[in-house]
């Protein structure tokens, strides 16, 4: 950890190169914001800026913002669709709370985000956009960019449309293709003024469109183009360096990874290591369909994906492949867990291993498919009829959603339980620079199916709830192992035997068992961040809110505010030591993208007077935001 | 299997009590299963029965194989689900009208169109049997039930009609106390890559008795039922047909699947079709084939990284 102050302003040096070229500052952060059409590519323009960034070095952290109709009418406000990306050259934690750029590709954009930018923000425009037609839609009567509304922000208008076409007149596209790279010479444009490596991105448009080489030309000349314009135009008076963020990383080879990517690639290595064949049962949902798009990729790991007629069946399957020795998994966002409920209580009867993995989204009912919410927590631990117990982890960043998924398959392996991972859409579609791992870092996972006969009066039987002492697992006996025919269900079973029992006392005994099984489960106890070894106050999260209360917190230390952080990791069971380290504080506090559903937890497990922050607006916290809170919760020191 | 298997009836039999009512069609059945069983010559720990809820989905506990009693409705999904990464089981749904053709509609049909290899077992009683006598999706119209004391409403599904619109692979009905024919269909199903569906009709002696008792009444069942056999002719309307069960074209086991007076009994469409397990793991060594086993290093690392040293 760095005491670095993050977002309070960037500083800069300036520089003149020698001979009279254009100026070159420098600066320690940035925040860009590309916004334009759904159909404009935006999101293909952030991630490549991304990527040429975290190939130069920076740190990162990125927050697309879409709408969830793919294409909503063009030009309109709902239409607009967005990519942040906030990086440094030191470690960051949020994509920032406000752009220092906007790139607006149409008036829409510019009205949807000029809210969001702080006085001397510069704007990039595509005057070409501007039309009395397209200002109208926006409910304009005047154009902004003459009228004095822009009047605090650095300007630059810039007619990409025109300057598009005009580079691509010697291909033989039709105008409307030509237009079409507009995005590109935009990025072309952003990646001069920030000094971004090229090359990745011409390399990245041949690849894309390798079957249309006319296609990835065109848009190599606009990016081109775009950086030759900001290089020659008068316009463009000053350049912008970021130095890598040396010491803000461990050493490592490092790639920029976003939170489904990463989760698919964890649940891929979990397979590996445990050496069962994984076994995805999903069903199309927004955010979690890019999980079940990157694992039908990797069918040559033994991985085999199934789209299912639902969100029922997918888990079904995937208990299914579960019951014959498969790792079992379904993937969904929240909407789909309410559907699939009763499969997991079936899960937790019969006591085989399990991932259920919730990308949250907004809710009720369809809710924000394409915003973030962390809303489901109660749902994962209580949303099931019965005394149904399921363990719950929770990945606090994109690249953590990989070690995340190794977790919960160790959980789920060891102690034959269905386990659910929630992450959310603002981790899924953000990415950071991840170290990658080495293969012999990962954890050992394998499972051992048994094989032998087990009852406890010698005789040959096979007793399928029969318990290992110590983790409360039953055995896991795998159709095709001779000798071991057995029969499990959603019916009350008696322990040991495995026979429907509808005796009370059993009963009684194997809903205490199945809690004192999960109840029991190991996990690494929780670590305070406390560098004045006094703090009074304590902030406690969970899931993806750990960047925003990270940076909250840093800035309220700079302050000169003792504050104390944790972030859970573990939902259920929570770890052994929280209790107690919620006692060592005079004040907790929660903040939350819901109602108060952790602290709701922490106040009947703990007796604690834990306070929440909350906010469900779709969108993730503000590092400043949070640091007046802190500074509220500290007394206003 | 590399020894010779010498199995009874006696060695499929679970040490489970069975708890139907007295007289229920599910014992015949049962019997019938657990004495076609070793005519399988798969070994016990090879055989899984899947089963949803309702008083047939109580079948697994009475076997002496692997088996699983599950959610209503969802035992074809989760049997897809365990066929489909282990293609080396043989694996039965068992299921009954209210199971597989209310609740679970919807992973009976998608199961059928996709060919997996499962063979589905519905036990046909016309009624809810577990819930003490509610009308079912292939109650008669107009059915006076606790449920529906002016009589119910709803159209009928035909079961065997409903499976050749799913684009069943095969299909066929046989009756509970024809053990003979039972079993005979059970052979072919049995046989049968991909999908089976099998209807049998079942007596419910407490909510419905006697719903098929013109089909089974020696002095009614002669001119009630149509049965029939692959190759051989039958008679409909004074026309006689031809019976191919392979006919790619599904039409005739249409006209079949809507008659009621008589009865067809036997197979109506066993057709080759590739089955979706087979093709699903062929994929996944078409993918070896190309690409090489998968190295999760490579993976993990991409194409797009850089070094902090």
């Amino acid at each position: 950890m760095t005491s670095r102050v993050e977002e309070t302003g960037s500083t800069f040096d300036e520089s003149h190169p020698p001979g009279g070229g254009k100026q070159v500052r420098r600066l320690d952060r940035v925040v860009i914001r590309f916004a334009g059409d759904s159909g404009d590519g935006m999101q293909l323009t952030g991630d490549r800026f991304t990527s040429e960034t975290a190939g130069f070095g920076n740190d990162l952290s990125t927050l697309p913002n879409f709408p969830a109709e793919i294409r909503a009418p063009a030009g309109t406000l709902p239409g607009v669709s967005s990519f942040q990306l906030h990086f440094a050259d030191h470690d960051i934690l949020t994509p920032g709370d406000a752009p220092d750029v906007l790139v607006a590709m149409n008036p829409a954009a510019l009205k949807a985000n000029l809210g969001d930018l702080p006085r001397g923000a510069e704007i990039i425009v595509n005057t070409d956009e501007f039309t009395k037609r397209a200002l109208a839609k926006v409910g304009w009567s005047a154009d902004p960019l003459d009228d004095g509304t822009l009047a605090e922000f650095r300007v630059h208008p810039v007619a990409l449309t025109t300057l598009t076409v005009e580079a691509l007149k010697t291909t033989s596209l039709a105008r409307k293709d030509a237009e079409r790279a507009k995005n590109m010479f935009a990025l072309g444009l952003l990646s001069w003024m920030y000094h971004r490596p090229t090359e990745g991105t011409e390399g990245f448009l041949r690849s894309k469109f390798a079957r249309k080489p006319e296609i990835a030309e065109a848009n190599v000349l606009a990016f081109r183009a775009g950086w030759n314009y900001g290089e020659t135009t008068e316009s463009f008076a000053v350049s912008y360096e970021v130095a890598p963020a040396a010491k803000a990383f461990a050493p490592g080879r490092y790639r920029n990874i976003s939170g489904n990517l990463a989760l698919a690639y964890g649940l891929i290595a979990a397979s590996r290591q445990s050496g069962l064949s994984l076994f995805l049962g999903s069903y199309p949902i927004t955010p979690a369909s890019d999980i079940l798009h990157e694992l039908s990729k990797h069918k040559n790991f033994g991985v085999r994906t199934f789209q299912a007629e639902d969100e029922i069946a997918g888990i079904g399957a995937a208990l299914g492949a579960a019951f014959g020795g498969a790792l079992g998994v379904t993937t969904t966002s929240g909407p789909g867990v309410a559907l699939k409920s009763e499969t997991i209580g079936l899960a937790v009867s019969l006591e085989l291993p399990l991932l259920v993995v919730d990308i949250q989204r907004g809710g009720p009912s369809t809710g924000l498919p394409t915003k973030t919410e962390q809303a489901d927590l109660l749902q994962a631990m209580f949303g099931r009829n019965g005394e149904a117990p399921v363990p719950i982890v929770a990945p606090a960043s994109p690249g953590e959603c990989f070690g995340m998924a190794l977790e919960a398959a160790r959980i789920a392996l060891a102690y034959r339980t269905p386990v659910f991972l929630l992450s959310d859409g603002y981790l899924a579609n953000g990415s950071e620079p991840w170290r990658v791992p080495e293969v012999s870092e990962l954890p050992d996972l394998r499972v051992e199916f048994a094989t032998e006969p087990n009852a406890p009066d010698g005789s040959d039987g096979f007793w399928p709830y029969l318990r290992d002492p110590e983790t409360l697992a039953r055995p896991w006996a795998v159709p095709g192992t001779p000798g071991l025919e057995h029969r499990i269900g959603g019916i009350e079973k008696q322990d040991g035997t495995g026979n429907i029992s509808y005796d009370p006392a059993n009963h009684d005994h194997m809903v205490r068992t199945r809690q004192a099984k999960i109840d029991g489960i190991t996990v690494p106890d929780l670590v305070v961040d406390d560098p004045s070894g006094d703090a009074k106050l304590l902030v406690l999260g969970w899931g993806s809110t750990f960047g925003p209360i990270a940076a909250g917190v840093r800035r309220a230390r700079a302050a000169g505010g003792k504050v104390a952080q944790a972030h859970l990791r573990y939902l259920n069971p929570f770890p052994a030591n929280l209790g107690d380290l919620l006692g060592r504080y005079d004040r907790v506090l929660v903040p939350e993208m819901n109602l108060g559903q952790l602290a709701m937890l922490l106040r009947a497990r703990y007796l604690v007077d834990a306070r929440s922050f909350t906010q469900v607006s779709g969108m993730p916290f503000k590092a400043q935001q949070l640091a007046a809170v802190i500074s509220e919760a500290l007394g206003g020191n | 299997m590399a020894t010779e298997l010498t199995l009874t009836a006696k060695d499929f039999k679970s040490d489970q009590e069975v708890r139907w009512c007295p007289g229920c069609g599910d014992y015949a059945i049962l019997a019938a299963v657990q004495g076609f069983l070793p005519e399988l010559g798969i070994a016990r720990e090879n055989i899984v029965f899947v089963s949803g809820i309702g008083c047939s989905s109580r079948f697994p506990y009475y076997l002496n194989t692997y088996g699983m009693h599950s959610i209503h409705g969802r035992a074809p999904a989760i049997a897809t689900g365990l066929a489909s990464s282990r293609p080396d089981l043989s694996v039965w749904v068992i299921t009954g009208d209210g199971d597989a053709l209310s609740i679970g509609g919807n992973h009976l049909i998608h199961a059928l169109r996709r060919n997996v290899n499962l063979k589905i077992l519905l036990f046909n009683n016309r009624i809810y049997g577990l819930t003490k006598g509610q009308y079912s999706p292939t109650s008669e119209p107009g059915k006076i039930t606790k449920s529906t004391p002016m009589g119910s409403l709803d159209e009928p599904f035909r079961p065997l009609s409903l499976a050749l619109g799913a684009e069943a692979s095969f299909v066929a009905r046989t009756i509970d106390s024809d053990r003979k024919h039972l079993t005979s269909v059970l052979r072919a199903a049995a046989e049968h890559q991909g999908t089976a569906l099998v209807e049998i009709y079942q007596n419910c002696n407490i909510f419905n008795d006697g719903a098929f008792e013109v089909l089974k009444d020696p002095e009614t069942r002669d001119a009630a039922l149509l049965r029939l056999e692959h190759g051989q002719p039958y008679t409909v309307d004074g026309v006689e047909h031809l019976h191919d069960v392979t006919d790619p074209d599904p039409t005739r086991a249409f006209a079949l699947s809507r008659m009621s007076e008589p009865t067809p009994i036997g197979v109506l469409r066993a057709v080759a079709r590739p089955t979706y397990d087979s093709q699903l793991n062929a994929q996944l060594d078409q993918a070896v084939t190309e690409r090489g086993a998968g190295d999760l290093s490579t993976l993990l690392s991409g194409s797009d990284t850089w070094m902090v040293r």
